[in-house]
């Protein structure tokens, strides 16, 4: 790239324009852009090698990753849009807690999987405009709302249900939600891939992602060249929630039942993956395939550490000092 | 109180380019109020700078008090007695006035800050200055007055016997204005010596002893402002520069003065400044805006492209209301904004060049919701042709592009759009001067196109080189709707600028 360099020449209106690029800047540049895709495949032969002889390599555990890991990867394709908007959702968590029990009262009342699903999908649609609309037409930042709706998912999830677990007894709902498997492929991993694949190309592909991400690159000069800054913030919160209540759905599906527990502390694990994937936390840009790469490389890890013999407290250690690592790699220069 | 408070001589400095200082010799004299003027890019503040501690000069000698002095920051500026009172207030809003004024000094018992000493030393500085205020008042409550004279207390709390202020009433109202300067008599009574940058030659006239003046790099003189006219010192600000593409043409397709408005403003007002503006504009004609900062140009835009909203007026497209409720109904309507500052206003720095040009046609390039990024390639390659945009691949991120090149991008996402009515604002500050040309070609060939354009620049030899009109604001009013013609050249547009 160095013939590109021009010597600062007297103003001459073909002067050097842009900063030039030696080769290993350029290197440096890919070589973050992919490090989640490095971290993960490092990672894996590593576990290959030394926890082969303890069935990581198995299909059954492999499988079993990704089953972990799936609601995970759901969630982290709405919080990758989120995030690249410059937002953040700490509620899904507790979302996705309020949505299963809601789904499980509705369907112990009803009987009906499909008032069941609605009732849930309620919960995501009636939360999402809340969280949306305090940020977007009140001003009032992403952060605190979702903190506080945290707080209040969590707690009405508990009260409905004076704390107990609501079983589902429904065996629709159950094989369509997380339990069956379609030939040899949990039906979890294809809502995985159905998400992933819709919010890649949507991200990627439409105006509405790279009005996404013109938004959280710059709002202001996405404005000004006429983006709708505030329809596009609204609906990524709204899609958040939205999704936040599928994936509780899928909880109680996998267990057949409606906890206020489920989906307790998975804000942060679906943060990790998105920001792993090579989301910036300032918005701007964002990669869905790499917020799944991200969710899968954290199961790959807790699966590892685990087969490895590590009890929680060393896990939750390991786990964190990985994932510093990963941000610390991954960052923009 | 006689004798020499600083003393500069033969300031060299560079940033790389093109030398910004080229031997300076300054002298600020104890006790007198010296006004330090130029054009933009004249390297008033990079003089400033170098005296404030923020840069070091590649040569020459400061003294400051007859002592020898070389400042690498700003603290031992501060602790040499040169203070300054920023043009962008650097003040926390949300502490009080005591805490800013001795914020990062504070007086200090047993480790711990004195609140009760720092709220009585403010009272006795504001007291001195003659200033009527409570330190213990939170500063984002009080009117912006009063920032600027917490601002200034905050100095003389360090002790300031040179004080430097930059624009110090731009965003002042009158009343506000007369008290500082009512201030900076008795400072001066004092002994403080003041450099005052300003562009309003009234209060140039009204406070000043002496002025220096600065262009391209260099003094033009220094003298006592009793013996100078507004002419001279216009004069010598402007300079007699003699670049080409800089000379007014008069131009061919320059509409007929009959012909009908595609633009009509009638007596529009907003909360923003702006006061019963009219004013009207033709299809291929351009409109130039004269005015200070805050004389409501920027403002005039910001309505014109649905930014802020005016409370009575209306603004007509062809005859008809425009109804431009934000940026999205204007750019529908084929108006185009290129702004202030493109990299906060105009751009996604971190991204492409590429994603930057084709932010406003994705409607046009999507095909059952998915964007064709083979078309948008071709788009966005035609679109750097025609405005010769110098780039590596239109693949990497705008920020590593030039000043005048990001600016021809923010230029050139509009013109895939065709809009009828292009709105610039400042497009060539911090432009080289080779990009500067070819940008004003551009324009000059839009508007031979058919667009009607609307440019504001504060270097008027820029602004007369483009416009065919040239409105002249004061205060947020059209003062004066000149045809080009009848303007003889940049000293008497400064007149009419100064409304001297």
């Amino acid at each position: 790239m160095s013939e590109t360099t021009t010597p600062p020449a007297p103003p001459s209106p073909s002067s050097a324009t842009s900063a030039p690029a030696g080769p290993g800047l350029l290197r440096g540049l890919d070589w973050r852009q992919y490090a989640i895709y490095i971290g993960f495949v490092v990672i894996f032969v590593l576990f290959a090698i030394f926890l082969g002889s303890d069935g990581f390599l198995s299909g059954t555990n492999l499988l079993n990753i990704f089953r972990q890991t799936a609601i995970i990867s759901i969630m982290a394709v709405a919080m990758t849009f989120v995030i690249a908007a410059a937002q953040i959702d700490l509620s899904i968590g507790s979302v996705a807690g309020l949505s299963s029990v809601v789904a499980a009262l509705a369907i112990t009342a009803s009987g009906s999987a499909l008032f069941g699903v609605l009732a849930g999908l309620g919960v995501g649609l009636v939360i999402g405009v809340i969280n949306g609309g305090l940020v977007t037409f009140l001003g009032m930042p992403s952060f605190l709302v979702t903190l506080a709706m945290l707080g209040i998912a969590f707690g009405l999830a508990q009260l409905i249900t004076a704390s107990a677990p609501v079983p589902i007894l429904n065996d629709t709902f159950n094989a369509i939600f997380g339990g069956g498997n379609i030939g040899p492929i949990p039906g979890l991993l294809i809502w995985t891939i159905i998400a992933v694949a819709l919010g890649a190309v949507v991200l990627a592909k439409t105006r509405y992602g790279r009005q996404v991400l013109a938004t959280g690159g710059n709002r202001v000069a996405a404005e000004y060249t006429g983006v709708n800054t505030k329809r596009i913030t609204f609906t990524v919160m709204l899609v958040s929630a939205l999704v936040a209540s599928v994936a509780g759905m899928l909880y109680a599906g996998r267990l057949e039942s409606g906890r206020y527990q489920w989906g307790t502390g998975d804000e942060l694990s679906v943060i990790a993956a998105v920001i792993l994937g090579g989301t910036s936390l300032f918005g701007g840009a964002g990669s869905v395939i790499g917020a799944l790469f991200g969710s899968l490389l954290i199961g790959l890890i807790n699966n590892g550490l685990i087969l490895a013999g590590l009890d929680n407290s060393q896990q939750q250690i390991i786990r964190g000092l990985i994932i510093i690592v990963a941000v610390a790699l991954a960052r923009k220069k | 109180m006689t004798g020499t408070a600083v003393e500069m001589r033969g300031i060299h400095k560079g940033f790389g380019g093109p030398p910004v200082l080229r031997g300076v010799d300054f002298t600020l004299r104890a006790g007198e109020v010296h006004a330090l003027a130029g054009g933009n890019g004249a390297g008033k503040s990079t003089l400033m700078k170098i005296l404030q501690g923020v840069h070091r000069p590649d040569a020459g000698v400061i003294k400051v008090g007859g002592r020898e002095v070389s400042f690498s920051t700003t603290k031992d500026a501060e602790a040499a007695g040169v203070g300054m009172v920023f043009q962008e207030f650097s003040l926390v809003p949300t502490l009080s006035v005591a805490r800013n004024i001795f914020l990062n000094h504070e007086p200090r018992r047993f480790g711990l800050i004195d609140d009760k000493a720092m709220v009585r030393r403010a009272g006795e500085i504001l007291a001195g200055m003659g200033v009527d205020l409570d330190p213990k008042a939170e500063v984002q409550k009080l009117p912006t007055g009063y920032w600027q004279l917490t601002e200034i207390a905050k100095a003389l709390a360090l002790n300031a016997t040179v004080l430097i202020m930059d624009e110090p009433t731009a965003s002042l109202t009158k009343t506000e204005s007369e008290a500082l300067f009512a201030l900076i008599e008795r400072l001066k009574a004092n002994g403080v010596s003041i450099v005052y940058i300003s562009h309003r030659m009234e209060e140039i006239y009204r406070i000043c002893d002496r002025i220096t003046i600065l262009r391209d790099g260099g003094v033009i003189f220094t003298e006592a402002l009793a013996d100078l006219t507004p002419e001279q010192i216009v004069e010598a600000i402007v300079g007699r520069r003699m670049e080409h593409a800089l000379e007014w043409q008069e131009r061919d397709a320059a509409p007929e003065p009959g012909a009908a408005p595609l633009l009509q403003v009638r007596n529009l007002t907003a909360a923003n400044g702006v006061t019963d503006m009219s004013f009207s504009l033709r299809a291929g004609e351009i409109l130039g805006l004269a005015g200070l900062m805050g004389s409501g140009r920027t403002e005039l835009m910001r309505l014109l492209f649905g930014i802020d909203r005016p409370v009575s007026g209306e603004i007509l497209l062809r005859g008809v209301p425009a109804g431009i409720d934000n940026p999205r109904a204007a750019i529908n309507k084929g108006i185009a904004l290129v702004p202030e500052d493109r990299r906060l206003q105009g751009l996604v720095l971190d991204h492409s060049v590429r994603e930057n040009l084709l932010l406003p046609l994705l409607g046009g390039l999507t095909n059952r919701g998915v964007v064709n990024d083979k078309r948008g390639d071709g788009l966005a390659a035609g679109l750097i042709e025609r405005l010769d945009i110098k780039l590596s691949s239109p693949k990497r991120p705008v920020r590593l592009l030039s000043g005048g090149n990001q600016q021809k991008v923010v230029i050139a996402k509009w013109l895939g759009r065709e809009p009828n009515v292009l709105l610039l604002d400042e497009p060539t500050a911090g432009v080289d001067i080779g990009t500067k040309t070819e940008i004003i070609a551009r324009i000059r060939e839009l508007a031979d196109a058919g667009m009607a354009v609307i440019v504001i620049s504060s270097e008027l030899a820029e602004l007369l080189a483009l416009s065919d009109r040239v409105l002249v604001l004061r205060r947020g009013t059209v003062t004066a709707d000149l045809d080009r013609r009848d303007i003889a050249g940049e000293e008497s547009l400064q007149l009419a600028i100064q409304g001297v």
